[in-house]
């Protein structure tokens, strides 16, 4: 088979298959159980540090309020 | 040290421009040689005015170059939105094609300085500003790279001036909004990747967990506008001294490729970037976060998915196989569920905000602004319908719209941005006039109605006359016929067009008396001494 075809079969076939199943597992990723909680969290991001970067110690402080609120 | 390599290599680069411009081939290429001589020069003596100067360790935020970035949008704003009234008016009265500057000034000429000036310099200006803004603000990190950050701003400018002059003397590789010749092609390349390095260096300085969604779309500009541009422009130069070039691809190829550019740059340059500035700039305004984040991810992923397959269907009936041009309908008609996704969740930001129409201008800009991005991705898709296209292809109703997605959609949230952030940079209290605002806004908004309207009219019209055929099967109207025929709607659009400069005029003497005239903000020290 020429290149044109073989490519042109790959990309209708199993890069397709790849392309659509990593979309879906985007949206079912999205949807997961207890994500909301990270995406509220991350929907207020442009909230805070408006007049400068944050500092280390906030950093680690957010960090840990991180981890605490994964377990 | 670092200084000595800097200068060094801004003397070589000065000397080598120098050599270029005397062996040039063409006015175009001398020319560009002399400019390239003169910036390289000019940051010589400001590098060495500056050696050896102790450096101050900055923390805060990088802004100076924001504001910079901001000045510049507002000039080639103005630029752009001249260069365009005085080609529609070109259209409706040929005689502004002055003889006297026959070959330099004509529309042909001036029709790519116009779309140039309006995407790359006051919508690339815009973008690189708010980028460098948004990024630090939701990383909260300083911007990466030090001093790159100017580079990247500068040798933008530099390119948009390259890409301006070049089109006025006639150096061209004749695609559409990939005009300009090799070595401005190789000159942006470097500038972006020089971009892609801040960006990508801030992220990961960054101090939030999560990479917010704003971030997402700038990077996804970034990332594929490089993609974009280098593909479209292969190319070899003829001689290293001249400005012309030979492509790489030819026939269908070529096409394929340059819409495949094209309609991408749309997708990625004036959608996905500018959607960055909506995911910030609209919350921001409203005071409360977007409507819906889960529907950020999915509009993001599904945009991304879809807007790459869509360039074919800018060549229907065309040497392309229909195979092809189906896929790009297929896929152009698929991309009405992200862009109104995206729309609904800009608009519904303001859900229980609403009050804020009525007495705040700038948001009132926004959501048309985000109305106007739902117009037009609605227009969009029904236009690359082959049977609608087979009317509506080549006639001004593409113009128009193409213009009700630039002038409402990218106009108008760059607007709010600007007078979102110009406060901010310079540390005013509030803008210096609201009712200026206001007026900017209606000036706009009519001004967008009549281009649109006008360009519809004639745009369907120019698409029946063309199709008339007789009881023998002769065509009806000749060209000149459907030329003069459009005269009237040529004049709404100008008129529509001045009445969006003298909005944009009202917009810069507003924030330039916001700069001198307002009440200052209380401010914090922002450097603080390297130890």
């Amino acid at each position: 088979m020429d290149q044109y075809s073989l490519l042109r079969e790959f990309a209708d076939s199993w890069f397709l298959l790849f392309m659509f199943t990593f979309f879906l597992g985007v949206v079912v990723w999205v949807f997961r159980p207890g994500a909301s909680r990270y995406q509220n969290e991350a929907a207020e991001i442009p909230f805070r540090h408006e007049e400068k970067p944050a500092c280390d110690d906030a950093t680690a402080a957010f960090a840990n309020d991180v981890k605490e609120a994964r377990q | 040290m670092w200084d000595f390599v800097k200068l060094a290599v801004l003397g070589v680069v000065a000397v080598l421009a120098a050599y270029a411009a005397n062996q040039a081939r063409d006015l175009a290429y001398l020319v560009h040689a002399l400019i390239f001589m003169a910036a390289a020069g000019i940051a010589f003596l400001y590098t060495l005015r500056n050696f050896g100067e102790e450096r101050v360790v900055e923390t805060g935020y990088m802004d100076k170059v924001i504001r910079y970035g901001v000045i510049a949008t507002v000039f080639w704003g103005l630029v752009g939105f001249f260069m365009g009234v005085y080609i529609a008016s070109q259209l409706a009265f040929p005689w502004l094609n002055f003889e006297w500057a026959q070959g330099y000034l004509n529309f042909g000429r001036l029709r790519p300085l116009h779309t140039s000036a309006v995407i790359f310099a006051f919508g690339g200006s815009a973008l690189i500003a708010t980028s460098f803004y948004v990024v630090q603000r939701t990383s909260a990190a300083r911007l990466w790279g030090g001093n790159l950050a100017w580079f990247v701003f500068w040798g933008y400018q530099l390119f948009i001036v390259l890409a301006a002059t070049g089109y006025v003397l006639g150096a061209t590789q004749s695609k559409e909004y990939a005009e300009p010749e090799w070595y401005t092609d190789l000159w942006l390349t470097i500038v972006w990747v020089a971009y892609l390095a801040v960006f990508m260096g801030t992220l990961y300085n960054r101090k939030e967990k999560h990479i917010y969604v704003a971030n997402w779309f700038y990077l996804s500009f970034i990332v594929t506008i490089a993609m974009l541009h280098i593909v479209n422009n292969l190319a070899i130069p003829v001689s290293i001294f001249g400005s012309k070039s030979v492509q790489l691809f030819s026939g269908v190829q070529d096409a394929m490729t340059q819409w495949w550019y094209g309609h991408n740059a749309v997708g990625f340059f004036l959608t996905a970037g500018f959607l960055g500035m909506m995911y910030y700039f609209v919350p921001k305004q409203a005071e409360r976060p977007v409507y819906s984040y889960k529907l950020s991810i999915i509009h993001f992923w599904a945009l991304i998915f879809l807007y790459i397959w869509a360039g074919p269907h800018h060549l229907h009936y065309t040497a392309l196989p229909d195979w092809a041009s189906t896929l790009g309908m297929v896929f152009s008609i698929m991309l009405w569920m992200p862009s109104w996704g995206g729309m609904i969740n800009g608009l519904m930001t303001l859900s229980g905000a609403w009050d804020k129409l009525r007495t705040d201008p700038i948001i009132r800009m926004m959501v048309v602004s985000v109305a106007f991005y739902g117009m037009s991705t609605f227009e969009g898709p029904m236009m690359s319908i082959r049977a609608v296209n087979s009317l509506s292809h080549y006639t001004d109703w593409t113009i128009g719209h193409v213009h009700s997605g630039a002038l409402g959609w990218n106009g108008m949230i760059t607007f709010g941005a600007l007078y979102f952030l110009v406060p901010k940079l310079w540390k005013r209290e509030r803008l210096y006039s609201l009712t200026l605002v206001n007026w900017h806004f209606w000036l706009a908004t009519i001004g967008i109605v009549l281009y649109a309207s006008s360009m519809w009219v004639s745009g369907i019209m120019e698409g029946l006359m063309w199709r008339e055929v007789d009881a023998q099967g002769f065509l009806v109207n000749s060209f000149a016929d459907t030329v003069a025929a459009k005269f009237p709607m040529n004049v709404a659009r100008a008129t529509g067009g001045l009445l969006y400069l003298a909005g944009a005029c009202i917009m810069a003497y507003n924030l330039w008396m916001t700069v001198k005239r307002s009440p200052a903000a209380a401010e914090a020290p922002a450097a603080a001494p390297a130890e």
